[in-house]
């Protein structure tokens, strides 16, 4: 099958998921969560204040009616405004992403080539102390919650050693990046390269068992060699691809940081929505979380087929 | 002779060493598993008995002065602590008024309260391993109650996710066509919203509460039980046994759970064990969002959300105390995960 069929017929089997995640998410907020004219209008409800929100939401529709508005807010981008800022909920996603953004490609870079470095040495030393230490020191360092490490090393850099500001966030990127955003990267990267760097071992461990460094052994290269030049480039395919479908979750994954250093991102945009039931915000990020989550997946299995050619196009 | 025959057999079957007594065979070899499970053992013993009352019940209760530092000794609290009320409620005015004192009738209700007041600091004042927190909750017991809510939400919540993608994968698998691609669809839908989004967005529609919680994290992290479950039903569907019980007239839901389940309950268990570590650590940061456990209710998570601004003017007992019991349950957790997966499939060690 060539590319362009395949593209085409993944984005036609995307069609049906895309109507499922907006029907979950219809029913989640529409039907599951309750009147949400009694939500806005608060504790005192008085019907006639009732009534008018009811009609200014369009929910005194029928529920067939009210999805299909929905259906169309999305694929119009424009899902009316924030209940709790009056904000456009289209300029909230677009301003958003930016602070995100700023924290999560450093986050990515930094730390996928710290985890393949360390991955690296600790499958060269494979079956010893040192491998078998390091992964234990991961796993004790994967079972502190994420909230322990951002309150300690908030208050060891912010605080106690005064190297970075405690939080902020300006308009200026450049200050950002070099004032604000080092230290919730740098916790990003501390807590993130655990699994990356015992998943990574796990993929090149996988590599090693393969016919081509046999032979690579065979006529005599050096374990270096075959670790650099050999193993590393076909363990490359499972990590890029890792690094790569993980990227939706990661937008929001930030969002403990993004809340603990007041960064206006959109994860914690979305905390913020969820405590404060800001249904328009939740269902934006969700929905377009999803779509963008879908398309990455599609353009993985592309990158996949693109570095490993073996994969055929089915 | 062809009855005794089959006899022999079924004895000498019963008797090999089955995937479980081979698994913990190997497991009690593994020091560090043994290790592991000593700790989860001792965390469940913990949870229960607070759960039953006998330990932590009264952690609500103000027990000592605000922010009291860890100490072992009794006497320096209840110092610290008889100064409050008057400084000598025997004195009285200084000279006899009470004729035309209008409170003079009330002196001696004040001075038992005071007395009271007096009494009932001196019976809180006790030992305090980790000292105590903001309001003079002993922290000890703040975290062994808060293991109740922690522990049994992973408990409960990995038990939920894993009969649901069991259950979902077992049908796919098994009966296939249209009901698979119904299922798929689904897992579709649930695995393109990013996990942690799903997580939010479902919180934001329900309450607070402790079954909401489970419930919230059971049922959105059904999809990866599911998807090995699938797997293992669709290989195990077409195998020899499966067409044998057919043959001998056992039902779909026979063959699917009697004879089919047994043979993939080690995949369950070793997903379990992944679920609880997830569950815990989600349930942990959705109290400390607020999004958790109800104010009245005590979780490692809830804890943690004190501990930002304690952290700041120096009181590390709460953090420690947290933070500390949640690393060691889940360390021990994973440890035992890793090794449980080693011992029920030797061959993936190779």
């Amino acid at each position: 099958m060539s590319m362009t069929s395949f593209i085409i017929r993944r984005l036609w089997q995307m069609l049906p998921t895309l109507l499922g995640v907006m029907l979950l998410i219809f029913l989640l907020f529409n039907w599951v969560g309750g009147d949400p004219a009694y939500i806005l209008a608060g504790k005192v409800s008085d019907p006639a204040l009732i009534a008018s929100i009811r009609k200014q939401l369009g929910i005194d529709q029928s529920y067939l009616v009210q999805f299909w508005v929905f259906i169309k807010q999305v694929f119009t981008f424009d899902l009316g405004r924030s209940w709790s800022t009056n904000e456009l909920v289209s300029h909230i996603l677009l301003t958003r992403l930016g602070p995100t953004l700023t924290l999560l490609i450093p986050v990515l870079l930094l730390e996928t080539i710290i985890a393949v470095g360390c991955a690296m040495l600790v499958a060269y030393v494979r079956g010893s102390l040192t491998d078998r230490i390091v992964m234990m020191c991961c796993t004790v360092a994967m079972s502190i919650s994420f909230l322990v490490y951002i309150i300690v090393f908030q208050w060891l850099f912010g605080f106690k050693l005064g190297w970075f500001p405690v939080q902020g966030w300006t308009n200026s990127f450049w200050v950002n990046l070099s004032h604000y955003a080092p230290l919730p990267i740098l916790l990003a990267i501390l807590v993130d390269v655990a699994p990356s760097l015992r998943l990574y071992r796990s993929f090149i461990l996988d590599e090693l068992h393969h016919d081509y460094v046999r032979t690579a052994r065979a006529k005599g290269l050096t374990e270096k060699n075959i670790m650099l030049k050999h193993v590393l480039r076909n363990a490359a395919i499972p990590i890029v691809t890792n690094v790569a479908s993980g990227l939706p979750s990661a937008l929001v994954g930030l969002f403990l940081l993004e809340f603990f250093f007041s960064i206006p991102g959109l994860g914690r945009e979305m905390v913020v929505a969820v405590s404060n039931s800001d249904f328009p915000v939740i269902k934006a990020v969700t929905v377009y979380l999803a779509v963008f989550t879908m398309v990455v997946n599609l353009l993985v299995d592309l990158l996949y087929r693109w570095l490993d050619p073996r994969v055929a196009y089915k | 002779m062809n009855n005794t025959n089959t006899l022999t057999t079924d004895l000498v079957r019963h008797d090999s060493a089955g995937l479980w007594r081979l698994a913990w065979r190997r497991l009690r070899q593994d020091k560090v598993a043994i290790a592991s499970l000593c700790v989860v053992t001792i965390f469940a013993v913990m949870m229960i008995a607070s759960y039953m009352g006998l330990i932590a019940s009264h952690w609500n209760a103000e027990v000592a002065p605000s922010y009291a530092p860890p100490s072992l000794h009794a006497v320096t609290n209840v110092a610290n602590t008889k100064v409050v009320g008057i400084a000598n409620p025997q004195a009285g005015p200084p000279v006899d008024i009470s004729d035309i004192d209008p409170l003079a009738p009330r002196y001696q209700e004040w001075k038992e309260r005071t007395a009271n007041i007096a009494h009932e600091q001196t019976q809180h004042a006790t030992s305090l391993i980790l000292g105590a927190d903001k309001w003079g909750h002993d922290i000890l017991s703040k975290t062994i109650k808060g293991s109740e809510v922690s522990i049994s939400v992973g408990i409960l919540a990995a038990f939920l996710a894993v009969v649901v993608g069991t259950l979902l994968g077992a049908v796919g698998g098994y009966f296939g066509g249209v009901l698979d691609d119904t299922l798929e669809w689904f897992y579709n839908i649930f695995t393109s919203i990013p996990y942690i989004l799903l997580i939010l967005a479902v919180a934001a529609v329900f309450s607070r509460g402790f079954v909401t919680i489970v419930l919230i994290l059971g049922l959105t992290s059904w999809t990866s039980v599911y998807r090995l479950v699938r797997a293992e039903y669709m290989k195990h569907s077409e195998r020899a046994y499966v067409r044998a019980a057919e043959a001998l007239g056992a039902s779909h839901t026979s063959r699917m759970f009697k004879h089919i389940l047994p043979n993939i309950s080690h995949v369950m268990l070793v997903q379990y064990s992944r679920y609880v570590v997830d569950a815990i650590k989600a349930e942990v940061i959705l109290s400390f969002l607020g999004l958790g456990i109800p104010v009245d209710m005590v979780s490692w998570g809830s804890i943690l959300a004190e501990t930002q601004e304690e952290v700041v003017i120096g009181k590390w007992s709460q953090i420690i105390a947290a933070g500390g019991s949640m690393a060691i349950l889940v360390t021990a957790i994973s440890m035992l995960t890793d090794a449980l997966r080693d011992a029920l499939d030797p061959k993936l060690n190779e």
